[in-house]
Order: structure tokens, then sequence, then C-alpha cells
């Protein structure tokens, strides 16, 4: 396996991460669920806690200095998210709290009026439950059919039978970007033009693709792209706005996009988090990060595979994938895995990682997951290797 | 937390398998891991003449059910009934992180389930009301 060298002054950015000085009983901080939530930098904290202290008022709606300041730094934020995955307008840009609600958005606003009684929906075994139970409940209301993709024995998705099922017509495509549960990373350029020459309506899933690989929403075609700031080192759940223009009791007359669907008081300060996230990001470079991931999956799988009893899902090479390495050992279930990781300091996610159908297809309840981010280090592949010979000891395997 | 006499019971529970002639059946999951258990019980004069269980899933979720089939076995169902959530845990004799408490709980909620056709988590049953 040829890894590409990192190129990351990690020692300087993990400078920048508070939380990774901490210790867990008594060890040095190990965290590897990155797939799950990022850690956040100071300069994050900082810019949150600026607006709290120097400027803090509601947005959209003041006529005084402060609430003009706070609202020119939320809508500064969605020029920095539209310009870090090339959005057409920022305009286009909508704050919602995470990626899950952006999909229901969608299934919501523009699957409930698309969506008629048998349309296809074509979907993967490989999405979240986020970018899979929407369609899945919408569907059923509707009375549209949906088709599941399938992955081949390396967790790649079968492209064969993804073109097959576009051939056969459909209305609406849900994919997956990059897989939380395996790291594979799906040819979303192709299959989107696929979909768009069969009529579709194309959604993708990003949550696991904008925090680590560059992500061109108009290269992709995507017509609608979710993700999540708190996976990319900003804080949890950033949205809001203002949805209506003029409400009276006959009628409401919507607002413009995007503030139509940001309504009630938005997470503000989240989202200006955000943009300070984007420029951190974009100051260490997303593919740089990328690349420093994929050397750290290059060190990792050879070391893991070789563990007797180890078996590694997804993925054996380099290629398409992003630093999402899923394994179970042999006679341990992942949570007792996780648990005494625990005690080595080691942080990984343990079970279906919302992923259930992907785990029915993979023969397994569960997995234990270590994923990647830009402050992981060679030294914690290391100590997630010795926590895995640590668990057979102790189970006796 | 993973004491000897935890994976001796999970690698050699006792009370496992199929139990002939049960009278009650109770099937039980933790949707959150994964864990799976069947508990089946052989009840005659109100006393708890046989009980086995059968799963798969966590360490801390097989040897809790292990554990407790074998202190419910001729007891009577009074004697049953009193055994709670605090009792469960404590017989367990390790500290159970508040993320695991499911996975040690779930051999008495499928226990209550069998007995009694009882649903709730062992110590939710007002919240689940």
């Amino acid at each position: 396996m040829r890894a590409p060298a990192s190129t990351l002054d990690v020692a300087r950015i993990r400078a920048d991460f508070p939380v990774l000085a901490q210790t867990v009983r008594g060890k040095p901080l190990v965290y590897l669920d990155n797939a799950a939530t990022s850690q956040k930098p100071r300069q994050v904290i900082e810019a949150m806690s600026r607006v709290f202290e120097e400027h803090n008022a509601n947005i959209h709606r003041g006529v005084y200095e402060f609430s003009e300041r706070t609202t020119a730094a939320f809508e500064e934020a969605r020029s920095k998210v539209a310009r870090l995955v090339n959005a057409p307008s920022e305009r286009e840009v909508i704050f919602v709290r995470n990626a899950t609600e952006g999909v229901n958005l969608v299934a919501y606003a523009w699957g409930r009026d698309n969506l008629k009684r048998g349309d296809r929906i074509v979907t993967t075994v490989l999405e979240h439950h986020s970018d899979f139970v929407p369609w899945q409940q919408l569907a059923a209301e509707v009375g549209a059919e949906i088709a599941v993709v399938d992955i081949d024995g390396e967790g790649r998705l079968r492209r064969d039978q993804m073109s097959a099922e576009l051939r056969k017509g459909a209305k609406l495509l849900a994919l997956t970007h990059t897989s939380n549960g395996l790291g594979t990373v799906n040819p979303v350029r192709e299959i989107a033009a696929e979909a768009h020459a069969a009529g579709a309506t194309v959604v993708i899933d990003a949550a696991q693709a904008v925090p680590h690989t560059p992500v061109d929403v108009q290269d992709l075609q995507a017509d609608f792209l979710v993700f999540s700031g708190h996976k990319m080192l900003a804080p949890p759940g950033s949205g809001g706005g203002d949805m209506s223009s003029r409400v009276s009791v006959a009628m409401t007359e919507w607002n413009e996009l995007p503030w139509k669907f940001e309504a009630g008081t938005s997470s503000y300060v989240d989202a200006i988090g955000l943009g300070a996230a984007v420029d951190y990001l974009c100051a260490v470079g997303i593919e740089k990060i990328h690349e420093h991931e994929l050397a750290l999956v290059g060190y990792l799988l050879p070391r893991l595979s070789e563990i007797p009893g180890v078996t590694v899902y997804g993925p054996r090479t380099l290629d398409d994938r992003v630093g999402v390495v899923s394994f179970n050992i042999e006679g341990i279930h992942p949570h007792d895995v996780a648990t005494i990781f625990d005690r080595e300091g080691v942080c990984v996610r343990a079970g279906h990682h919302c992923n259930q159908p992907l785990m029915t297809r993979l023969g397994v309840p569960a997995t234990t997951r270590a994923s990647f981010y830009l402050y992981n280090t060679t030294e914690e592949c290391d100590a997630l290797t010795r926590a895995v010979h640590a668990a057979k000891k102790v189970f006796g395997v | 937390m993973y004491r000897d006499y935890i994976l001796d019971h999970y690698k050699n529970p006792r009370n496992s398998g199929e139990l002939p002639g049960a009278t009650h059946t109770y099937h039980d999951s933790n949707p959150l891991c994964g864990d799976e258990l069947t508990m089946q019980l052989r009840i005659s004069d109100g006393h708890v003449d046989d009980v086995r269980f059968s799963g798969k899933g966590c360490a801390i979720s097989q040897a809790s059910a292990s554990i407790l089939t074998e202190e419910v076995k001729g007891k009577s169902l009074d004697e049953v009934k009193r055994i709670d959530r605090e009792h469960v845990l404590a017989n367990l004799g390790i500290p159970i992180s508040p993320a695991r408490i499911k996975c040690a709980l779930l051999g008495l909620k499928a226990l209550k389930g069998a007995a009694w056709g009882l649903t709730a988590w062992p110590g939710e049953e007002v919240k689940a009301k």
C-alpha cells in the first residue's frame, strides 16, 4: 500500500485544540471518533466567545449597531461556506442544525411537492439513517418506490447495479458522498450525471466528505448537498433566519432564499463559529488534510490487519476512501472493545453507526470504528493497536 | 470492569439454551448495540422451576443474564418480583458506566417481560407509564 506523505505540521495544529491536551484516566487522550464529531480549535471557540463578549444581538431584526454587526458576521459565515463548496450563489446556502435536518428539509419541502405515487427513489445501502429514513417515510406516505443499491465485498458501490436502477427511471437519487461506516468515497459526479439523464433530482449527503476532501457542488452537479459543521471543527447546530416576509391572518408570503428556510432565531453564533472553522480548514488546506488522513490509514491498515482475529471492513486500498477504519475483533463485542479502549484513553465509536442496513449487509450487529482528522498521529495509531492487544488479553482471545 | 467471573459467565453462560416445557418466553433486544436476549421460564405453583436464556451481545449483557438465571432458579415469583435494577447492578459487582447500563439490565428486562409481560426498562417503569 503506497500512502501519500503527510505535509501537515501536526504538532502545531494540535496546539490549537485545547481538548487534545486532556488526559483520560491518567492516559493521554487519543481521539479517534472524528466521524461522529470533531474537536474544536481555539480559533473557533474564540470567534464564538467574541460574539457573546463584544457584540451579541439578534440578527436580521435590530436596526442598531450590535445587531448589524452580528448579522454581518452571520452572513459572512454564509459567504465562507458558499466559497468552500463553490456554491453558485451564497443564497443557496441554508443554515440548519445538521445534515440530518438538511435532508429532512429537502424531503418535506421538495419531496412532498414533487414525489408522487409510483415514482422511484434510488438510494444505497451505504446511507446513514439520516439520508435513508426521511425517504423511506416519504415513500410510504406518497406511495413511491425505493431501490437500494448494494455494495461489493470491499464496501464499494455496485456501479452496474446503480446504472441499471437509474436506467429504469428515477425521480430522486439520494446518495452519500462518503460512507460514514466504511469510509468509501462514491463516484458522485458520474452517478449524478446518470441520474440527471434519467430525470432524477440529486441529493448528496456530504457529511463525511466536506470536512475531509475538497467538495465542489457545481462540479458534482448536486441539486441538494448537506453536511454538518460540527464534523469540521465547528460547533454542533448552526442554522436559522427569517422564513416569512409578510404575514397576515389570511396568508403568508414567503421570504426569499435562503432566509425562508431559516425560521426563528437562528443558532447564529454557531454559524459564525462555522465561518471561523472554514477559515481554519482553508488555511491548513483541505487537500493536505485528506492526504494526512490517507497517510494514517496507510500506516494503520497493515498493522491492524496483521493482528490475529481482527477483521477490517471496507476498502483495502487507499483509492477513493477517507480516514475511516471499521473493524471487529473475533470473540469480543464492539462495545466491550470500546470500553476497554476507553481505559487506554482511546476514544472510538462502537455500534451500528446509524448504518443498520449496512451492518445487516456486512452480516455483523456492530463494528468498532476509528476515524481520523487533521490532528491525529501515527503514535495514536500505535495506541489503538496496543489497545487491540489489551482487549484481546482481557478476553483471552 | 471485566473481572474474571464476568468473563467466565460470558464465555460459559449458565442456564443457556432452549428450555423444554417453558411456560413463559420473552425475547428482547437493545437496538442501540444490537444485543439480543430470549428468557424462558417454567413456572409452576408460583415458583420458577427452571430458567434458560439465549442471546448474543456484549460480555456485560450476557454475563448479567447468566448471573440472573442462577439467582432466580427455584425462587418464588414474589422473590423474583423484588429483584430490581439496583439489585442486578450490585450483583454484577463492577462499576457500570452510564452508556452500558442497558447492557447490564437487558437480562432483567427480559425476565420481567417473560414473567409479567412488563416491557419497560427496569428502573424506568414510572416513566414508561
